[in-house]
C-alpha cells in the first residue's frame, strides 16, 4: 500500500429521506471537516456541492441513506448508499433538465434536473449503480495535487 | 464593497446582524442547483426562494449575504440558520431586477 492509498480518516453519516428541515446538514457537518483536515479550498467547494446534491437527492427522493467519508493524503471519496425506489433510467437522470420532482419541491426551488449534472461536473470519478426497488449508490472522488 | 455600506446604500432592511464582510459580486437566482453550482464565495444572492435548504447552500459555497426581494419574509428559524452561519440576510420589497439595477447603480458588478 503507497501512501497515497491509505485512508486518513473515514466517517459515516445517516441522511433521512423526507427531513427537509435538516436537508444540507450532513453536507455542512463534512465541510467543517475538511476545512479542519486542511483540504484544498478548491477541492471543499467542489465536494460540498456534490454531497449537497447527493444529500438533496435522498431528502427528495429515498427513504435513507448512508454516506461514508473516506480522506486520502490527495483525495476524498464518497459513497452514498441509500435505501430506496432507485432509478429506472439511470443514463436519462444524468440528462441535464430531466426531474421527476413534485410541484411542492419545485416550488422550493429544487427540480432543475441538474443535480446529478453537478455531482459529474464537480468531481473526478462518479459512479451510479441503481435497483429499482432496492436504492441507488452513487461513489464520486474528488483529487488535488 | 462591504455588507455595512451596501445596507446604508440601499432601501434593505436587515434580518440579522450585517456581518464585517466584503461583497465580491452578485448572483440572481431561484434554483437551488443553480445557486450552489454557479454562485462565488463572497457573492451576495439575490432570490424569492428562502428557506433552510437555501441557507445550507448558500453555506456551503460562502455565500455572503442573501438580499430576499418581493417583500417576502423569511421563517424565524431560517433568520436563525443564516445568524449562525454569518451570513447576512436582508429583506426589500423591490423585485429581483430593481434590485439588480440597484446594485449595478451602487458599484457591485
Ligand atoms: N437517490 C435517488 N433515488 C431515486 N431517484 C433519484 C435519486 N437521485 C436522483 N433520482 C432521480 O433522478 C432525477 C434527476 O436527479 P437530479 O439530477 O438530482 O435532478 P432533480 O433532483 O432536480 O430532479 C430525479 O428527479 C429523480 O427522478
Ligand atoms: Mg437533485
Amino acid at each position: 500500500m503507497t501512501a497515497a492509498d491509505e485512508v486518513l480518516l473515514r466517517e459515516r453519516f445517516r441522511i433521512t429521506g423526507s427531513d427537509f428541515e435538516h436537508g444540507g446538514e450532513v453536507s455542512a457537518r463534512i465541510k467543517s471537516i475538511l476545512k479542519e483536515i486542511g483540504i484544498p479550498v478548491e477541492a471543499i467547494r467542489r465536494l460540498s456541492i456534490a454531497n449537497f446534491e447527493a444529500e438533496m437527492n435522498v431528502v427528495m427522493y429515498a427513504d435513507e441513506a448512508t454516506l461514508t467519508l473516506e480522506v486520502f493524503s490527495n483525495a476524498v471519496r464518497v459513497e452514498v448508499a441509500d435505501r430506496g425506489p432507485g432509478i429506472p433510467d439511470v443514463e436519462k437522470a444524468m440528462e441535464p433538465g430531466f426531474s421527476t420532482a413534485t410541484e411542492e419541491m419545485r416550488a422550493r426551488g429544487f427540480g432543475a434536473g441538474l443535480g446529478l449534472p453537478n455531482i459529474e461536473r464537480n468531481t473526478d470519478e462518479f459512479v451510479i449503480e441503481s435497483e429499482v426497488g432496492t436504492g441507488t449508490t452513487l461513489r464520486y472522488r474528488v483529487s488535488w495535487s | 464593497m462591504k455588507l455595512n455600506d451596501l445596507s446604508e446604500k440601499l432601501d434593505l432592511k436587515a434580518q440579522t446582524r450585517i456581518f464585517d464582510r466584503e461583497i465580491s459580486g452578485v448572483y440572481i437566482s431561484d434554483m437551488v442547483s443553480d445557486v450552489i453550482a454557479n454562485a462565488k464565495a463572497g457573492n451576495l444572492l439575490v432570490t424569492v426562494q428562502i428557506h433552510n435548504n437555501v441557507i445550507a447552500a448558500a453555506n456551503l459555497v460562502d455565500i455572503a449575504g442573501i438580499v430576499v426581494t418581493q417583500g417576502k419574509a423569511p421563517a424565524e428559524d431560517v433568520v436563525k440558520m443564516a445568524e449562525k452561519a454569518e451570513i447576512t440576510l436582508f429583506t426589500t420589497e423591490m423585485n429581483r431586477w430593481q434590485m439588480a439595477t440597484q446594485l449595478y447603480e451602487a458599484g457591485i458588478r
